[in-house]
């Protein structure tokens, strides 16, 4: 989608950072381990600390972007998470040029199929489906294999009868698909529908950054809508809709803090309590329906 | 002479062969060669979005004024305000009442001011769905009409959750118990246009497009060159005949040769009859079906590749769980 060209456009400008001296700051982890200070804050940091941490930073509180296999290692039950619907792999539907390329870079550079990964878990024994997204793959873009998993998390919590969380991060819809990921959209949305049909619990966790048909469907479905502190989450990306008002937009516009003051999430966990949180979550949606 | 033009004259000469003795073999096989080799530059798919976009095209309140006999606009979301970019209301066509929405662009520069160029906000979204469900509460059809380059991009957009209102709608239009028929009018821009657009069928208008990001966007964000939309325009297969062949809408509209601007009654008709013949097919079906297929049909959108072995229906699986056919 058009409106956040300067997340997208960063993910697919296809140039690599030069290797040293100038360290961009969008790889903050890269920042921490060559500068050892926090990006935010620039209090000493080290890697090591960081990670103690949850990568979040022990002074200023920012959080760091992080994989799936460490959100699963922070969120879950050691041993408990179990893959599923690995199986759905990406082609290139609308036959667009250079797509193969990238996302071969994309997986080779993440080791993973697409920007979602599905797995059953446990949260302090109590049993859960996660389905997480990564920037890293192409900017979270979502695509037909990222909808399809998606809805299969959905679907199978209905079938199994267990509370879904899903951990948002995302440039948007994968214009790389055409029409093909913006029906993305309706289709996972049409499997929340069917969720509320079947009073199963939808959590979802905001991360940083949420934007675009993300935004537009799943990530503002949830039955409870959480975001981790300071991430940046809206329709449009900061740059467009400074070029559209013409003038420059507030400070704090679009985070976190920001959704919870114009009433659009619930609350902002910081990733410490977040485990907590969630465990607290599905004792008090999930009484009814006596989970096995 | 572009793609549907040469397929169109095929046609002509073909019923033509079929009436007469004339022999007019040559000149089919000539132009079925033609349409064979795919001669279709971006600079003919170009001049079809320029149609899409034409600021004489029928909009939605033209086109609702052309097949109703009666019409009555409803304003509000009941929440924060009223949207002119995105209107709505009840009327009569051919006396049976049915509920309109759509996107409403502006014919001159002052109409275009008042109707933000129809780039809606939140409180439009949400008066569409307060109408859907007073459409669903009154057992009428929902006809809705798409014709926007997109949501607003804009500060009061974001504020009052353009995102929520758009995710809000994909997930209650899923739900509607009512017949729901789309039309793609003129641009089908990206979420703004997916957020009416969730129908039992879905056409599109012979020159309209429907994509996930504009040309323009697409180009300047791959090619880093908005100059080279029409390329975009081309590899984002965003034209009528693509979208048919993805199995993603059911239908096209024509429209008259120099495209629909140039004779809007005409162009309304073609859409009116096509509302009479969904509705002969949509009204066989109790609410529920409707819901349910509509659901369905939206749950099996996109394309990938499953690993051999691993293969089975994971929805009809599990929709024989909560489903009786």
């Amino acid at each position: 989608m058009a409106l956040f060209s300067n997340l997208l456009g960063r993910m697919f400008s296809g140039k690599k950072p030069a290797p040293t001296q100038v360290v961009p700051l969008k790889d903050e982890r890269t920042f921490v381990a060559q500068k050892h200070s926090c990006p935010a804050c620039h209090t000493h940091l080290d890697e090591g600390e960081l990670e103690r941490n949850l990568f979040v930073c022990p002074q200023c509180s920012h959080h760091f972007r992080i994989t799936p296999v460490e959100r699963i290692k922070f969120l879950s039950d050691p041993g408990t998470f179990q893959e599923f619907s690995s199986e759905v792999q990406t082609t290139n539907p609308i036959g667009f040029p250079g797509y193969e390329a990238k996302l071969n870079e994309a997986k080779a550079a993440t080791g993973l199929a697409d920007a979602i990964l599905n797995g059953f878990v446990q949260i302090d024994g109590r049993k859960a489906i996660f389905s997480i997204m990564t920037f890293k793959f192409m900017g979270g873009s979502m695509g037909s294999v990222a909808g399809e998993k998606l809805t299969r998390a959905l679907l199978t919590g209905i079938e199994k009868r267990l509370p879904v969380i899903l951990f948002t991060t995302s440039g948007g819809m994968r214009m790389q698909e055409g029409i093909f990921s913006l029906m993305q959209m309706a289709k996972t949305s049409a499997a929340i529908a069917q969720m509320e049909l079947s009073q199963i619990p939808l959590f979802v966790v905001l991360t940083d950054p949420t934007y675009g048909g993300v935004t537009a469907s799943f990530a503002m479905l949830g039955d409870v809508i959480i975001a981790e502190p300071g991430a940046s989450i809206g329709f449009a990306g900061p740059r467009v809709i400074e070029s559209t008002i013409r003038q420059k937009l507030p400070e704090g516009f679009q985070k976190s803090e920001f959704l919870l003051q114009k009433g659009f999430i619930d609350a902002i966990v910081s990733r410490a309590e977040l485990k907590k949180t969630l465990g607290f979550l599905i004792d008090t949606h999930m009484a009814r329906l006596k989970v096995r | 002479m572009d793609q549907t033009e040469i397929q169109k004259k095929i046609q002509e000469l073909q019923s033509l062969a079929e009436k007469s003795s004339v022999d007019i073999q040559s000149d089919l096989k000539r132009l079925q060669e033609k349409l064979s080799e795919g001669r279709v530059t971006p600079q003919d798919l170009w001049k079809r979005v320029l149609l899409a976009r034409n600021s004489d095209r029928p909009t939605t309140l033209e086109v609702i004024s052309h097949i109703t006999e009666q019409f009555l606009e409803l304003h509000g979301d009941r929440v924060f305000g009223d949207d002119p970019a995105l209107v709505g209301g009840v009327g009569l066509m051919d006396g049976r009442p049915i509920t309109f929405i759509g996107h409403q662009k502006g014919r001159n520069m002052k109409e275009n001011i008042r109707r933000n160029y129809g780039w809606a906000h939140p409180e439009g979204y949400r008066k569409a769905l307060r109408l859907a469900h007073e459409a669903e509460k009154f057992g009428r059809p929902l006809v809705t009409f798409i014709d926007t380059a997109g949501a607003y991009p804009g500060l009061a957009a974001e504020e009052r959750g353009i995102g929520e209102a758009i995710a809000r709608n994909l997930k209650e239009f899923a739900l509607l118990k009512i017949p729901v028929i789309c039309f793609i009018l003129g641009e089908g821009g990206s979420g703004g246009a997916i957020g009416i657009a969730v129908g039992n069928e879905v056409f599109m208008l012979e020159n309209s497009y429907y994509s996930v990001i504009s040309p323009e966007g697409c180009a300047s964000i791959l090619m880093r060159d908005p100059s080279k939309a029409p390329e975009a325009a081309a590899q984002l297969k965003m034209q009528p005949q693509d979208l048919l062949s993805f199995g993603v809408i059911d239908g096209i509209i024509p429209e008259p040769p120099g495209g629909a601007h140039t004779d809007h009654a005409y162009t309304a008709a073609n859409i009116k009859q096509q509302i009479l013949e969904s509705l002969k097919r949509l009204e066989q079906k109790t609410g529920e079906q409707l819901a349910r297929e509509r659901m369905t049909k939206f749950l099996a959108m996109g394309r990938f590749v499953e690993e051999e072995g691993s293969k089975q229906n994971f929805f009809q699986r599990l929709f024989g769980l909560n489903k009786k056919n």
